[in-house]
């Protein structure tokens, strides 16, 4: 299946990335890049920065040293507006969704940035402001029956149980169109059926809209069926990268994730 | 026994025998409350987007009362006075933006607060050096006479309070509920990480809302300024939005209209009734019992957030 796929030119190149918090080395020298139309997955075991490498290229964190490359536009650091308004949108490892809005609205905001009319005209909630929110809306209906989730479009998310906010949490990525979507731990916590669903729909997103996918996750199943290439971090270095068949010989990878013997 | 009487069940018993005056007295509380409501307003605003407790919202019903007043006294029309004001407020907020919550980023609540109350310093200062701090007239020219309706007396002014009151919260309502700004800002209420990760920019929406709750304070500040003068005490009616908060939910901006609404009419029926018993100044403390009262048996208010901590 993944031969199927065009995956193309390289689109995000992060080069020589460190980053630490006081003395607290979270990244050190990481390099990689992630080609369009992708799914490449971040494994390694806890606290060894893939968390914190999603937040350096999506812009919550500033790395000290190195430099990201994205659509061909090399920068050091960027707001984190700045990296959605490029196309670069994102989900939480714990689940970060405006409780206390409907699921539509959830979705909305995603859409918030292609919204090009005057800020006065929507105050007024005139003319062209009418028209430009019916055909987001319209955009956002379609997500909703992609992701199958037409029975809670107006429960305010806050109320929806584990699973399904996740899945808000995917539509309201998707609603961004983005180029690049980052997926941190999008199955942790889910039961079999449930991550069964999420890997379909990511394969499904990647296929049909194909979109470039970074994800963080902990299943090694899920990891070696869905993603293309294989980053591993371990203590904020990179340990291996590669294809999903490469990655499960590495000798340094089997230790580190399994221990390894000193004599 | 006299005294037993006029304590408990005596009102009641004028109340019924005279309801005329009762409306009379319950209308005029109505329209104090709508008063309160409008101060109240502007900290829902601010509360609700920024999850700051705005203790300057009081000194910025003053400062701009005090600006719009000082203009006029330069001799420049009322419209072109309304505009300035409007202008300042606006300015006002993106300094506030800029000087003090961007350096505040990510802090405690608390942190903000205090800043919040440095602010509330300075504004007093400063409005007070530039526009002097002797009592001012304020008169925009909004009718003042005693109307008739069924034999009820109510002034025109607080009629037309009302009715600029109602017509704002309408505003605000829809502002907040249909439009993507109000969309936005509702998220950025909700969790600034995720508002951020769609693209909301954070800086923009802080200038939004503290521009709206400037034209709130300028709104009541010409009511209340109007009334009674523009003064330092204008200020302090802060102090009496709090237990409208505390009434009405801290997010909630129909709550803050009628906490409002509830505590004018209660500390005035509570005083013209109840007051010759307990020799007077009711409405001095009435609200802040009441809220007393909420804060222990209804601590969310009648309409705040519940929060459920699921475990």
């Amino acid at each position: 299946m993944a031969g199927e796929r065009r995956i193309g030119e390289v689109i995000l190149a992060v080069d020589q990335i460190s980053l630490s918090f006081g003395g607290v080395r979270a990244l050190e020298n990481v390099s990689f890049d992630v080609r369009r139309g992708e799914i490449r997955a971040i494994i390694g075991p806890n606290g060894a920065g893939k968390s914190s490498m999603l937040n350096v290229i999506n812009g919550f964190y500033h790395p000290q040293e190195g430099r990201i490359t994205f659509k061909g536009q090399t920068r050091t650091q960027m707001r984190t507006h700045e990296a959605a308004e490029q196309g670069i949108a994102r989900t939480f490892q714990n689940i970060a969704l405006f409780k206390g809005m409907s699921t539509l609205d959830n979705l909305m905001t995603g859409r918030n940035l292609k919204m090009k009319v005057n800020f006065l005209l929507q105050a007024l909630h005139v003319g062209p402001a009418r028209r430009e929110e019916i055909a987001h809306r319209e955009f956002v209906e379609r997500i909703i029956d992609f992701l199958e989730i037409q029975a809670v479009r107006k429960v305010p998310v806050g109320r929806l149980p584990y699973g399904l906010q996740k899945r808000v949490e995917l539509g309201r990525a998707l609603a961004a169109e983005p180029d690049l979507l980052l997926l941190d731990e999008p199955m942790a916590g889910m039961n079999s059926e449930e991550k069964e669903d999420m890997c379909r729909f990511i394969l499904d997103v990647n296929e049909e809209f194909g979109t470039t996918i970074v994800l963080i996750e902990h299943d090694m199943g899920v990891v070696m069926d869905i993603s293309d290439r294989v980053v591993v971090l371990d203590y904020g270095r990179l340990l291996a990268d590669g294809s999903p068949d490469e990655v499960r010989r590495d000798q340094a990878v089997i230790d580190a994730y399994l221990g390894a013997v000193h004599d | 026994m006299e005294m037993l009487r006029a304590l408990t069940y005596g009102p009641l018993v004028e109340m019924w025998e005279y309801p005329i005056f009762l409306a009379e007295v319950a209308l005029n509380g109505l329209l104090t409350g709508v008063m309160y409501s409008l101060v109240a307003l502007g900290f829902v605003l601010i509360f609700k987007a920024s999850g700051v407790f705005n203790f300057a919202q009081g000194v910025m019903v003053l400062f701009s009362a005090l600006s719009l007043v000082g203009l006029m006294e330069h001799g420049v029309p009322v419209w072109a006075a309304l505009v300035l004001t409007v202008v300042i407020m606006v300015v006002l907020a993106m300094v506030i933006e800029r000087v003090m919550l961007r350096p505040l980023v990510n802090q405690d609540p608390i942190i903000l607060f205090m800043s919040t109350i440095g602010l509330t310093f300075f504004l007093e200062g400063f409005g007070e050096t530039i526009w002097g701090s002797n009592v001012k007239r304020l008169d925009v020219g909004i009718p003042d006479a005693p109307l008739d309706i069924g034999g009820v007396l109510v002034s025109t002014f607080d009629l037309w309070a009302a009715a600029i009151g109602a017509t704002m919260v309408v505003v605000l309502a829809i502002f907040f509920q249909k439009t993507p700004i109000g969309r936005a800002l509702r998220a950025v209420a909700d969790d600034h990480q995720a508002a951020l990760s769609v693209g909301i920019p954070l800086r923009t929406i802080w200038v939004v809302v503290w521009s709206v709750a400037g034209m709130v304070a300028l709104v009541a500040g010409i009511m209340w300024g109007s009334k009674s003068g523009v003064q330092f005490s204008l200020s302090l009616i802060a102090l009496k939005a709090l237990p409208v908060l505390i009434l009405g939910g801290f997010t909630s901006v129909p709550g803050a209209i009628i906490g409002g609404l509830i505590i004018g009419v209660g500390e005035k029926v509570a005083e013209v009734y109840w007051g010759p018993a307990v020799g007077g100044a009711i409405e001095n403390w009435f609200a802040y019992v009441l809220a007393l009262l909420f804060l222990l048996f209804r601590p969310q208010g009648l309409f705040g957030e519940r929060i459920i901590e699921r475990v």
